[in-house]
């Protein structure tokens, strides 16, 4: 057969297949959409659920979800920034920065259910925190951290050597340097990471699921030490635990869409800061 | 002076809490499984039934869990290491610049979506039509788990693939094309093979993450322990395993036991294909 011909089916066949992913991602995305966004609204979104789920909003949930990440947030963010800064200023090639290297690795690759039952062994049981807000929190900051060190690094190390040079030159110290002529240049990088892993921490059923989910409660919490609901775990009940999970269809669509739309948002958030960003300094 | 000093001891502990984070995990979930090497014994593990909990004798047999685990992620691959490949291909090598920019984030948006919700999306949607294509009583098998893992499975293999190819030095393309070779004998017979350690490495990454799914299985793949390797039987994975038991389980039971030694199992296998894959990129220049 021609070259040219041969060519230009497979081309033609190797788009079709790549445009199938690009369509069933969108397909799945239209689905959660299209059922979940009638579901929606200010009832729902501000609502506490009745008949242990069947009715009513999804509040707590949402409130839940948003004291989680914030705590673990708050958590992982001066330990990732710090790592990073560690391992982009300070390092050098030895035995030490290398397991540091090595553990990042690992956690990154970590299963969440993995996860879970470290938050148990270890928060839950140990420290004696049970199943509350703090337990569930901190689980998700050690998920998260990986995310915080890398997109942290990786601007860290995208500031000009010159920078550094040109203020030790002028008799800073190490630290002096690193506080006002490279720090301030790399927020970009903690702020997009930071927003991945509020968008990852927020979208985790597994580890929550043995650490501080619960199904139904009809209040807010008031300390970190209490249980709150979430919303992945309140979805994963509703789909599949609920006595009528027919019948509470078209709630299961809303809180889908509400946590997707979170999740997304985050993440869309995370590449409008790194453009903006990039855009500002241009070196 | 003694400002920088402290700087820098305070960075270096927050860079040694990644190590000690990782150590913890290990520490921790072999405390918690520990006591069952004594009583009653780590034979009870290699058994092929799992029935833990039972009025006559409970069994702990992790082989039915193993052979689900084992079984979703093999057919996920074969899904989706093809498509994800041709994607990567398509990105990378065909695709107009415009078109990649458009493609890339659209794949990586799949990354992002929770799994619980893509979970959900596999129960309304996927496991209907699994039900009805194949007549069956229950969509929830493990050809439908393998469905949704083999889409989160995309975007891992796809990303890392294309990083790869794209790493391949334009001068051997060049030196193809000079030879006479068309664009696509230059693809398939040089960019591809040139770029093949990084896509066995993407691959690796693809199944780390699919033994490790929790959510998407726990809620289509039905759920039973049974050894079978028929992808329309209902099946349950290590991960779903865990999820579904860890909350019902007395707390110090050989129950419980039993569930951290399949995290265990479950640390160690993503553990060593994280690693490998890491060692493929590194040793071929396609690190990230």
């Amino acid at each position: 057969m021609n070259v040219h011909l041969t060519q230009k089916i497979s081309y033609h066949l190797l788009r079709v297949i790549t445009y199938a992913i690009v369509i069933s991602v969108g397909y799945i995305l239209f689905d959660i959409i299209r059922h979940g966004l009638p579901v929606i609204s200010w009832d729902f979104l501000t609502g506490f659920p009745r008949r242990s789920g069947s009715e009513g909003g999804i509040l707590p949930a949402i409130l839940g979800t948003i004291y989680l990440t914030l705590v673990t947030i708050a958590v992982a963010l001066p330990l990732g920034v710090g790592c990073a800064i560690y391992l982009s200023e300070y390092a050098e090639q030895n035995r030490f920065s290398e397991l540091v290297r090595l553990a990042i690795i690992t956690l990154a690759g970590v299963p969440s259910i993995v996860y879970g039952l470290f938050g148990l062994g270890l928060f839950v049981i140990f420290c004696r925190f049970g199943a509350s807000i703090l337990a569930g929190s901190l689980t998700l900051a050690c998920m998260v951290l990986p995310i915080i060190i890398v997109a942290s690094e990786e601007a860290l190390r995208a500031v000009p050597r010159g920078f550094r040079e040109a203020s030790l030159a002028l008799g800073a110290t190490k630290w002096q340097t690193i506080r006002t002529n490279v720090l301030p240049y790399s927020i970009s990088g903690m702020i997009t990471g930071s927003i991945l892993a509020i968008g990852r921490a927020a979208g985790e059923t597994a580890p929550i699921l043995l650490t501080v989910a619960a199904f139904f409660l009809p209040k807010l919490p008031g300390s970190i030490f209490d249980q709150v609901m979430a919303l992945p775990y309140h979805l994963y009940i509703l789909a599949t635990q609920h006595p009528e999970t027919e019948k509470v269809l078209p709630l299961q669509y809303g809180t889908a869409l509400v946590l997707l739309l979170l999740v997304l948002g985050m993440n869309i958030g995370a590449v409008i800061v790194r453009i903006h960003f990039r855009k500002k300094y241009k070196w | 002076m003694r400002m920088d000093k402290f700087m820098r001891l305070l960075l270096i502990s927050t860079a040694s809490i990644s190590i000690l984070i990782v150590a913890l995990i290990f520490l921790f979930l072999g405390k918690e499984a520990f006591p069952f090497a004594l009583e009653p014994g780590l034979g009870k593990l290699f058994d092929s039934r799992w029935v833990p909990v039972s009025f006559q004798e409970e069994r702990y047999g992790i082989y039915p869990l193993v052979a689900g685990s084992s079984l979703v992620t093999l057919l996920a691959m074969l899904i989706s290491i093809p498509l994800s490949i041709i994607g990567a291909i398509y990105i990378s090598e065909v695709a107009q610049s415009i078109e990649r920019e458009i493609l890339k984030p659209f794949i990586e948006i799949l990354a992002s979506i929770p799994s619980v919700v893509l979970g959900f999306f596999g129960l309304v949607v996927l496991a209907p039509l699994v039900k009805n294509i194949f007549g069956l009583s229950s969509g929830l098998n493990a050809l439908t788990a393998a469905l949704l893992l083999a889409l989160m499975a995309l975007p891992t293999i796809i990303t890392i693939s294309e990083d790869a190819l794209a790493s391949v030095p334009q001068s051997f393309k060049q030196a193809s094309l000079a030879l006479g070779a068309s664009e696509l004998q230059t693809i398939f017979k040089v960019t591809v093979p040139a770029a093949l350690p990084g896509i066995i490495a993407a691959i690796m990454l693809g199944i780390g993450r699919v033994i490790g799914e929790t959510m998407a299985v726990l809620m289509v793949s039905g759920n039973s322990a049974i050894i079978s390797f028929y992808p329309l039987d209902s099946i349950r994975t290590m991960t779903a395993t865990i999820a579904a038991e860890m909350g019902e389980v007395p707390f110090g039971s050989h129950h419980y036991q039993a569930l951290f030694w399949i995290g265990i199992v479950l640390l160690f296998a993503t553990f060593v294909l994280n690693i490998l894959s890491r060692l493929v990129l590194k040793k071929y220049g396609m690190a990230q």
